[in-house]
């Protein structure tokens, strides 16, 4: 009882611990948060180097640099590692930093569980990576392992694979579990759900389509293991099973995933939108019901990345209408932002300029998702460089400009230092000017016919290869003026006060920057 | 400090060794696995030891943790919501995680089976295995040889109609016990939970007895096509979360002698309770779709 006190007494009164044990037993959302994103990054930058190797083999026709049993390790891993090591983490990270402060909490509501959801990922992506080093390499089998790639014809290395994929499910579920609890349990006095800042919003339900989705993985990859060593016939015909049987559990699981990835970039931009255009956020409550029916249809609809497996007609149908259905709630998000920026004051930091290129780009990845919708166009393009290009523009100019753009609002609030407004600049129009190099051709040589996922092509794509590998080595590049700028910022800069935007909404703006090691010890009251 | 204030715990050592405890079981159980193919699984089950049992006294450690700020009166209301909702989802999370095996059952039935054997547009696979006939459960499996089929199935009737009585039995007994302890009778309570943990164990001792029939008579195995692989992976995960539940009842047990919980505030019993009614219930619908129909 008396250790117990002290304890608490302690935690009160005092910051951070000293040294490198503040970072492995914390139990502080700030912390955690840190942690969470300087993973990502690094995660980012790993992936990058495989997405740049893969770019320079296509740099030009022909076998140049790598094998192609390499260059199928390189794709699939670097699938794999932007999913679940560099977007998810980005996003668990932001939450871990903003909800207590948006709901005016002391701290998440599960910090030890908290720290076990954080330390779990190093652990399990060390165990993903080093299958490249095993005997028969890493994974090759596309980062969607689909069967009998990964269970029949896989490397013995997908045993490792498949109990990282474990680890990291565990490690899901259980940071999903704490946000839904943070955001139901914890806010302030007052703040009832319909108050909530979106950012709150989009995470909940985030949170609830990984609880509900990441136990279909952890059973889809159990599932491939006792095939590939317990004699089992899930995926095998030969057995009774079904290889197409695979596909619907993965999708079941990697469609809600796809949102998981984007719901949060929504919440953030629908942050910095209104305090850069100096105007309330338009349509709050269709937000945020906008959102709610984008998750519930995204439980109905995953064949659509199966219609050329050979699903009966009507199956093609249902889930071409239900898939089209997504792009009216979506249409609503987009209209209320552009509604908002309709005549409010706007000015352009960085963190506007990385929405506003969210909210563009982004459209263009939708409408691409429109097109693959269409069950027969989606005959010409599946398995195309035009799909690579459609969920590239709704990942990195969608999901990883809204990180960046959401990092660059709240650094200031994190550090206490305004970050150097012309590097960030800077930063964002190399990156938009790379990714639009990247990605825009990719539409061209996939309607054209170039397939994903092949080390070589024909000589007619050879121009739009080019451009897309030198905008792929600019874009990655200007990662790197990012990883500086946020150097800077953590050790010095301009101080930044309380509200460091002009009027921005929310209850993280009332406290001081840096923000204090525990939030909010007394619970603010919301009017 | 206000009185209502939050609990938010110092420091703790316990989630990264966790994490490597984990890391030590999946490392270990990847290179066991991959080793027995050929016979050199040594180390792997070693480190799969070492991070299970690591694993085990973090477990105890953590839980006497939290067990111990409970009974010191850190928690607050608000905490014990918190925890409410928490366990609640994790819950909801087992739901999915059996929903997806349950899943992979119906389409199998439903869909896969019935193409393989000629049925609907897809009836084209006939090609491949020609005079399969689909039937449900599927004795015949299209390739024999790779996948030799089953004689029989296990009879629900007997062994599983006597588990389903089991444990919805040891549902009721549970509430029993819940209603003594709100009632604050220890030796009730006692004896009732003790009722549930016994029930529990008869479970398994049958499902254990099920599964050498299964494998001796049946030659209804792993092995033997796709219903042996629905009906092992759907009861095989059931069992496993029976045999947590018991061992979580167990300690709840312990507890319970040890005199913790109050009339008022007994959140560990009620989460154990919560989590043996799931179990429960998936056992209803294992009944009813794997044994039964």
């Amino acid at each position: 009882m008396n250790t117990l006190t002290r304890t608490i007494e302690h935690t009160e009164q005092h910051g951070p611990a000293e040294g490198l044990s503040r970072w492995f037993f914390t139990t502080n959302h700030k912390d955690i948060g840190t942690l969470y994103l300087w993973f990502s990054f690094a995660m980012f930058l790993t992936g990058g180097c495989m997405a740049l190797m893969i770019r320079a083999e296509l740099f030009q026709p022909g076998l140049q640099l790598i094998e192609p049993g390499f260059f199928n390790q390189m794709t699939t891993m670097h699938g794999l590692i932007m999913v679940f090591g560099a977007v998810m983490p980005a996003f668990v990270g932001l939450a871990n930093w903003m909800l207590p402060l948006m709901v005016g909490a002391p701290d998440m509501a599960l910090p030890r569980m908290n720290n076990w959801s954080f330390w779990i990922l190093p652990f399990a992506f060390a165990m993903m990576l080093s299958t490249l080093f095993m005997e028969g390499g890493g994974p090759n089998f596309g980062w969607t392992f689909y069967a009998p790639l990964s269970t029949t014809y896989a490397p013995p290395s997908v045993t490792f694979f498949i109990f990282a994929v474990h680890m990291m499910g565990i490690s899901s579920i259980m940071g999903a579990i704490n946000v839904v609890v943070t955001i139901l349990n914890m806010r302030a006095p007052g703040m009832t759900m319909m108050k909530l800042p979106l950012f709150v919003w989009t995470w909940l339900i985030t949170a609830f389509l990984l609880i509900a989705v990441m136990p279909v993985l952890a059973g889809v990859v159990t599932m491939m293991l006792m095939d590939i060593h317990f004699g089992t016939s899930f995926f095998n015909a030969a057995g009774g099973g079904d290889p197409v049987l695979f596909q619907h559990v993965f999708w079941f699981f990697g469609h809600p995933e796809v949102y998981i990835m984007i719901l949060p970039a929504f919440g953030i931009v629908s942050e910095i939108i209104p305090t850069f255009a100096r105007k309330r956020l338009f349509g709050y409550a269709s937000m945020v019901y906008a959102t709610a029916s984008i998750a519930f249809l995204s439980f109905i609809v995953w064949a659509h990345h199966m219609f050329t497996v050979g699903i009966p007609l009507m199956g093609e149908l249902f889930f071409m209408f239900a898939t089209m259905l997504i792009a009216v709630p979506t249409g609503v998000k987009v209209f209320n932002w552009v509604a908002t920026m309709f005549r409010g004051s706007m000015t352009f930091e960085t963190p506007m300029l990385f929405a506003l290129a969210f909210v563009v780009l982004f459209t263009i990845g939708g409408f691409s998702g429109l097109m693959l919708a269409i069950a027969p166009a989606d005959f010409q393009y599946h398995d195309t460089y035009f799909v690579v290009a459609h969920f590239h523009y709704v990942l990195v100019p969608g999901a990883v400009f809204a990180i960046m753009a959401g990092v660059y609002y709240w650094l200031p609030k994190w550090t206490g230092h305004y970050y150097n407004e012309t590097l960030g600049k800077v930063h964002f129009w190399i990156s938009f000017i790379g990714v639009n190099l990247t990605f825009f051709p990719m539409h061209f040589i996939g309607l054209a016919g170039m397939p994903r996922r092949i080390p070589d092509y024909a000589l007619q794509f050879a121009d739009f290869n080019m451009v897309a590998s030198v905008g792929a080595f600019i874009f990655g590049f200007s990662q790197l003026i990012f990883l500086v700028l946020v150097i800077k910022t953590i050790r010095g800069g301009d101080r930044a006060p309380a509200q460091v935007w002009e009027h921005p909404q929310g209850l993280e703006w009332t406290l001081p920057s840096p923000a204090p090691y525990h939030s909010f010890v007394e619970p603010p009251e919301v009017k | 400090m206000s009185h209502s204030a939050y609990y938010v715990p110092a420091q703790s050592r316990w989630p990264i060794i966790a994490s490597i405890a984990l890391f030590l079981m999946a490392f270990g159980a990847g290179s066991l696995i991959n080793g027995l193919a050929n016979n050199s699984g040594g180390l792997g089950l070693t480190l799969l030891l070492a991070g299970a049992f690591a694993m085990g006294m973090i477990l105890v450690g953590w839980f006497r943790t939290v067990i111990n700020e409970s009974q010191g009166g850190l928690y607050s209301p608000q905490m014990d919501r918190s925890f409410r909702w928490g366990m609640s989802w994790f819950i909801f999370s087992e739901v999915m995680f059996f929903a997806a095996f349950f899943g992979v059952l119906f389409y199998v039935r439903v869909l896969a089976v019935p193409w393989l054997g000629g049925e609907g547009e897809k009836g084209v696979s006939q090609m491949l295995w020609q005079g399969f006939e689909a039937q449900w459960p599927l004795l015949t499996t299209p390739d024999m040889e790779q996948f030799p089929g089953a004689v029989g199935v296990i009879d629900p009737w007997h062994l599983p109609l006597l588990n389903t009585a089991i444990l919805v039995t040891s549902s009721f007994t549970l509430t029993l016990a819940h209603h003594a302890l709100k009632v604050d009778d220890r030796p009730r309570t006692i004896l009732w939970l003790g009722t549930t943990v016994l029930l529990g164990l008869v479970f398994l001792l049958f499902q254990f007895s099920e599964y050498v029939e299964a494998y001796e008579e049946l030659g209804l195995t792993l092995n033997s096509g796709i219903y042996g692989a629905t009906f092992f992976i759907l009861t095989g995960f059931h069992g496993l979360h029976v045999t947590l539940g018991t061992l979580m009842l167990i300690i709840i047990w312990l507890r319970v002698m040890n005199g913790h919980f109050s009339p008022d505030y007994h959140f560990g019993f009620e989460a154990t309770a919560w989590y043996w009614h799931f179990v429960d219930v998936v056992w209803v619908g294992l009944f009813i779709f794997v044994y039964v129909l």
